[in-house]
């Protein structure tokens, strides 16, 4: 594999890697806060990615689209979490794995029931159309590094917030020690509606800023859905700057692993098991990543609750 | 009397539904598939009620004894006394490497450690070309009985399944009041007090892992007799999520719970499907609510109330 080649692979796991980390923020937060295990969040990355392309083909613009789509996301959060998530909190893990799936199943099919099963198009907005050059000869799509520079200055944003505010310090606190954060007279139910609104609304965003580059179909939040899970487990549940970490990491290892694997195994195999094997060993390769990371530290790479 | 009588009807039930009105060829079909989900909903439930261990890849065991049918299959070997130990045996290895690995860790961790290890085993099912890949594997006959094609007859695979049903929740039924089971339960509310009463509960615990995939190896070979075709999907996480359905639909506190969960999952799935093609809709929404307001499960309605 080239030089070339392998930069624009890279750039490309990075890319995918900053929109995981959109999806496993909101997870993590309200995974470290309230312990509460939610797959449903891949429907919300979905329903970002149908608001974004619907409401950009009825107002005719990109960017209206994208900037009304948050807006969507965040409502449909605070419906789910109102309606069913709320009643979930003292409950087993079981159980909330269960209606969460229960969630799924219901927008997956309701998506399909609205929009139809045919894929969406959303199309890429005429200021971020075409390529750049690299290096000479080798063009890159504007719109991906669009998506990569949003999403890092989306990360940005969010560290300022949980780090530099009281809102973000309240976050904090609750991710490691959420009784003592209730006990000293902050509503931990608001505080959590909140956060979990907000990640509703990364995943939301998230869907919609990849909605261009992705066929926009039901089901599509179910493998990010377990990527972003395996991100958390790897980065340490609750903590942000592990799932930045995770995300890059994840990313980057599946998109170069799919490139690369079938050229190296070709090395020691015939082409067409090397193609084989190489596509099998790539779509493992993250699950590998993460029960080696339990296997040596059950708690991830950066816990954020000590002890 | 009632922990007794409700399991005792519900086979009774079982073994006189062809003469009930059963005995069409489909309606035969879906019990028969009831009746081999039960069989691995009884051994998940073996891990989840009673070593409180949330598997949320258990799929992949039926996954492992499906394609273990298939691949010897591909050699021309259909005897069942060579198919059923190996297929049995491969399921309980996978079971019992990736239970050493999993049961390092507990709680959340444990639920996403098995759903990496499922969504690996699914990654290999659909990366075997030789066994078609993505889209499946179509048997060319049902396993055969000493040379004879016995399986092929409707009725004689419905009281086979029927026969490995009862047998298996017999099996687990005296696994869980041995010894054994104690050790699980009492590990499952306090394993600090287990530890100091002097038993190690990992050991239990990894048995507990390997019963369980034997039984869904078990029933892989049966459903991949059932529909002759073996396919990836058999190894989905949502496959994993509808198991722990029927286990919990079912009712925790009891085995044969599995088995009327199951039943009634299939059921439901089959007579929900025929009113509406997008049953989903319906499903999901069930879900939910049986799991915040059903929290005895089927087998609890039919118990005798306890204080």
């Amino acid at each position: 594999m080239s030089a070339e080649l392998l930069l624009v692979q890279a750039l490309n796991g990075l890319q995918f890697g900053v929109l995981l980390f959109l999806v496993a923020a909101g997870l993590t937060l309200v995974f470290g806060v309230m312990d509460f295990i939610n797959l449903a969040h891949g429907v919300q990355y979905m329903l970002g990615a149908y608001f974004g392309a619907t409401l950009a083909a009825a107002t005719g613009s990109f960017w209206l689209g994208l900037l009304l789509a948050l807006p969507a996301a965040l409502a449909a959060g605070l419906a789910l979490e109102l309606l069913v998530f709320r009643h979930l909190y003292g409950r087993d893990h079981l159980a909330q794995v269960l209606a969460t799936f229960g969630v799924i199943l219901f927008l997956n099919e309701g998506v399909k029931l609205a929009w139809g099963a045919a894929p969406l198009q959303m199309p890429v907005p005429p200021l971020l159309e075409g390529g750049v050059a690299l290096m000479p000869g080798l063009q890159y799509p504007v719109y991906r590094l669009a998506i990569l520079a949003a999403g890092l200055a989306t990360a940005l944003l969010l560290w300022v917030l949980v780090d530099r505010t009281r809102a973000g310090m309240l976050v904090r606190a609750g991710a490691t020690h959420p009784d003592i954060v209730a006990a000293l007279g902050v509503d931990i139910r608001r505080l959590f509606l909140l956060v979990f609104a907000f990640g509703a609304m990364l995943a939301g965003f998230a869907g919609a800023m990849a909605a261009p580059v992705l066929s926009v179909e039901p089901g599509m939040g179910d493998a990010p859905l377990i990527l972003a899970f395996v991100v958390i487990v790897i980065g340490g549940i609750g903590s942000i700057r592990g799932a930045f970490v995770a995300s890059l990491l994840v990313g980057l290892m599946d998109t170069l692993g799919r490139a690369a694997l079938p050229d190296l195994l070709r090395l020691f195999l015939a082409p067409s098991p090397a193609r084989q094997a190489g596509a099998a060993i790539a779509s493992m390769l993250v699950y590998i990543l993460m029960a080696a990371v339990l296997a040596v530290r059950p708690a991830g790479l950066f816990p954020a609750r000590a002890g | 009397m009632r922990e007794r009588a409700v399991p005792l009807l519900l086979f009774a039930a079982l073994a006189a539904a062809p003469f009930l009105g059963f005995g069409e060829g489909y309606a035969l079909t879906l019990l028969a598939r009831a009746m081999i989900l039960g069989m691995a909903a009884v051994g998940l439930a073996l891990l989840v009620g009673g070593a409180g261990l949330v598997s949320l890849g258990h799929a992949a065991t039926l996954g492992v004894g499906a394609y273990a049918v298939v691949a010897l299959d591909a050699n021309g070997i259909v005897e069942g006394a060579l198919v059923l130990p190996v297929a049995i045996g491969a399921a309980a290895l996978f079971a019992l490497a990736t239970g050493a690995v999993s049961l390092r860790t507990s709680g959340v961790h444990f639920i996403m450690i098995t759903l990496a290890f499922g969504q690996m085993a699914f990654f290999t099912a659909s990366s075997l070309a030789a066994y078609g890949g993505d889209d499946g594997y179509t048997l060319y006959a049902r396993t055969e009985l000493g040379g004879t094609r016995l399986l092929e007859d409707r009725l004689v695979f419905h009281y086979a399944c029927l026969g490995l049903l009862a047998l298996v929740f017999l099996f687990c039924r005296a696994a869980l009041a041995a010894r054994f089971g104690r050790v699980l339960r009492a590990a499952r509310e306090n394993p600090l007090r287990v530890r100091a009463v002097g038993f190690d509960p990992y050991p239990y615990r990894l048995l507990a892992c390997v019963i369980a995939g034997a039984i869904g190896g078990l029933s892989g070979v049966l459903l991949a007799n059932a529909t002759e075709f073996v396919a990836p999907s058999y190894l989905s996480w949502q496959r994993s999520g509808e198991l722990l359905f029927m286990v919990i639909l079912g009712g925790l506190g009891s085995l044969h719970g599995a088995i009327l969960g199951a039943l009634a999952y299939v059921l439901l799935e089959e007579w929900l499907s025929h009113l509406t093609e997008h049953w989903r809709m319906v499903f999901g929404p069930l879900l939910v609510l049986s799991v915040l307001f059903f929290r005895g499960g089927l087998a609890g309605l039919l118990a005798p109330r306890r204080r």
